[in-house]
């Protein structure tokens, strides 16, 4: 399928950055959600007797 | 955002990454970063690392949300003043509606992040403080009063309260004095630079203070205000908040800082159209106000790193 305003190289690249750039922070994103719920259970889920 | 006409309808360049962050003044942010945290330790509350580091991080995409909003709403007036032509909206690298949708977006999160991650205190003074600056600020004081700056400057001085009710879930009387010695900070600061830049703020017609009022006025207000900024920044000694460290930085840069508003005062900085082309690149005359607004930052941040060295060095608080 043909775009109306065919993109350049430049463009291009630049399109690819940006979508590495949001791969990076929605993976930040998932690991601080990760970290925050290790945090908040730390503090209040009891240690089980073994 | 009054008129984008001027502005270029599809983007000149791509995007770059770049952009969006500088979208979230990184500079301010980083100012923001280190008065939050100053709050946030001074609280002496102990906390979980993890979410110490995600309380600073709140305030700091919330500094970035509200820039972002700023940008969006405050292009057209970028546009058309030397020191924002170049950024990414008015420069025409990001689009208007990206800017609104980055800001919203980030605004949503940090304040839902501090929300689910810390405490509704503090989530709910990072929503005050985001809507303070994009709303209260820059839609209606900029462009109406010269007294924006002064009220306006709450916005930047709530982080410290923000840090501390993350740490302890209150916000007593020191944290608001932290909150206070930036307010008052705020006027002289931005007045100085504002003294040798009126020329583009009369250009797009914002009331800055010497825009409306005159240079003479503005120097004289600047040393009126770092009188009492001196003192506030003093307080901390009295209230336990400040040890030896703090006492010494704050009277040494307080007299310092009210011997440059003196000067200033005494000089004739703003009288004449001071044309430069950076914020340090200026005529003699304007020399006075470029030396109080460059010692005002430093000032602040010794202000700031003494109280956090103290707390992390634990070295005993004076008390009278």
């Amino acid at each position: 399928m043909s775009t109306p305003f065919p993109e350049g190289e430049e463009a291009a690249k630049a399109r690819r950055r940006r979508s590495l750039a949001i791969a990076l922070v929605l993976g930040a994103f998932v690991i601080l959600v990760f970290a925050v719920t290790l945090a908040r259970m730390g503090s209040h889920v009891p240690v089980q007797p073994y | 955002m009054t008129d984008t006409a001027a502005l270029p309808a599809r983007p000149v360049a791509p995007a770059r990454w770049q952009d969006y962050v500088a979208l979230l003044k990184p500079r301010v942010m980083s100012l923001v970063v280190f008065t939050g945290l100053t709050g946030l330790v001074c609280a002496r509350t102990p906390m979980n690392p993890v979410l110490a580091g995600v309380a600073i991080l709140c305030i700091a995409i919330g500094a970035g949300a509200s820039a972002s909003l700023n940008m969006w709403y405050d292009a057209d007036i970028d546009a058309n003043m030397r020191r924002t032509r170049h950024r990414p909206v008015p420069s025409g690298r990001v689009q208007g509606a990206d800017a609104l949708a980055l800001g919203i977006v980030l605004s949503l999160f940090s304040v839902g992040m501090m929300a689910l991650a810390i405490n509704l205190l503090a989530a709910g003074l990072l929503a005050f403080t985001i809507v303070f600056y994009a709303v209260v600020y820059t839609m209606w004081l900029k462009r109406s009063t010269p007294q924006n700056i002064v009220i306006g400057g709450l916005a930047g001085a709530l982080p410290p309260v923000i840090g501390w009710a993350a740490a302890s879930g209150s916000v007593p009387l020191n944290a608001w004095l932290l909150c206070a010695i930036i307010f008052l900070w705020t006027p002289p600061h931005f007045w100085a630079l504002s003294l040798y830049t009126s020329g583009d703020y009369a250009k797009v017609g914002v009331p800055m203070m010497p825009v409306v009022r005159g240079a003479a006025s503005t120097r004289r207000q600047i040393l009126a205000y770092s009188v009492i900024f001196v003192a506030a920044a003093l307080a901390p000694v009295l209230t336990g908040l400040g040890g030896p460290i703090y006492l010494a930085v704050s009277a040494l840069g307080g007299l310092g800082f009210i011997a440059l508003a003196v000067r200033l005062f005494f000089s004739r900085a703003g009288d004449v159209d001071e044309r430069a082309d950076g914020l340090y690149d200026v005529k003699p005359a304007a020399k006075h106000a470029r030396n109080l607004f460059a010692f005002s930052i430093l000032y602040l941040t010794l202000l700031f790193a003494s109280l956090l060295i103290e707390r992390l060095a634990g070295v005993a608080v004076l008390r009278p």
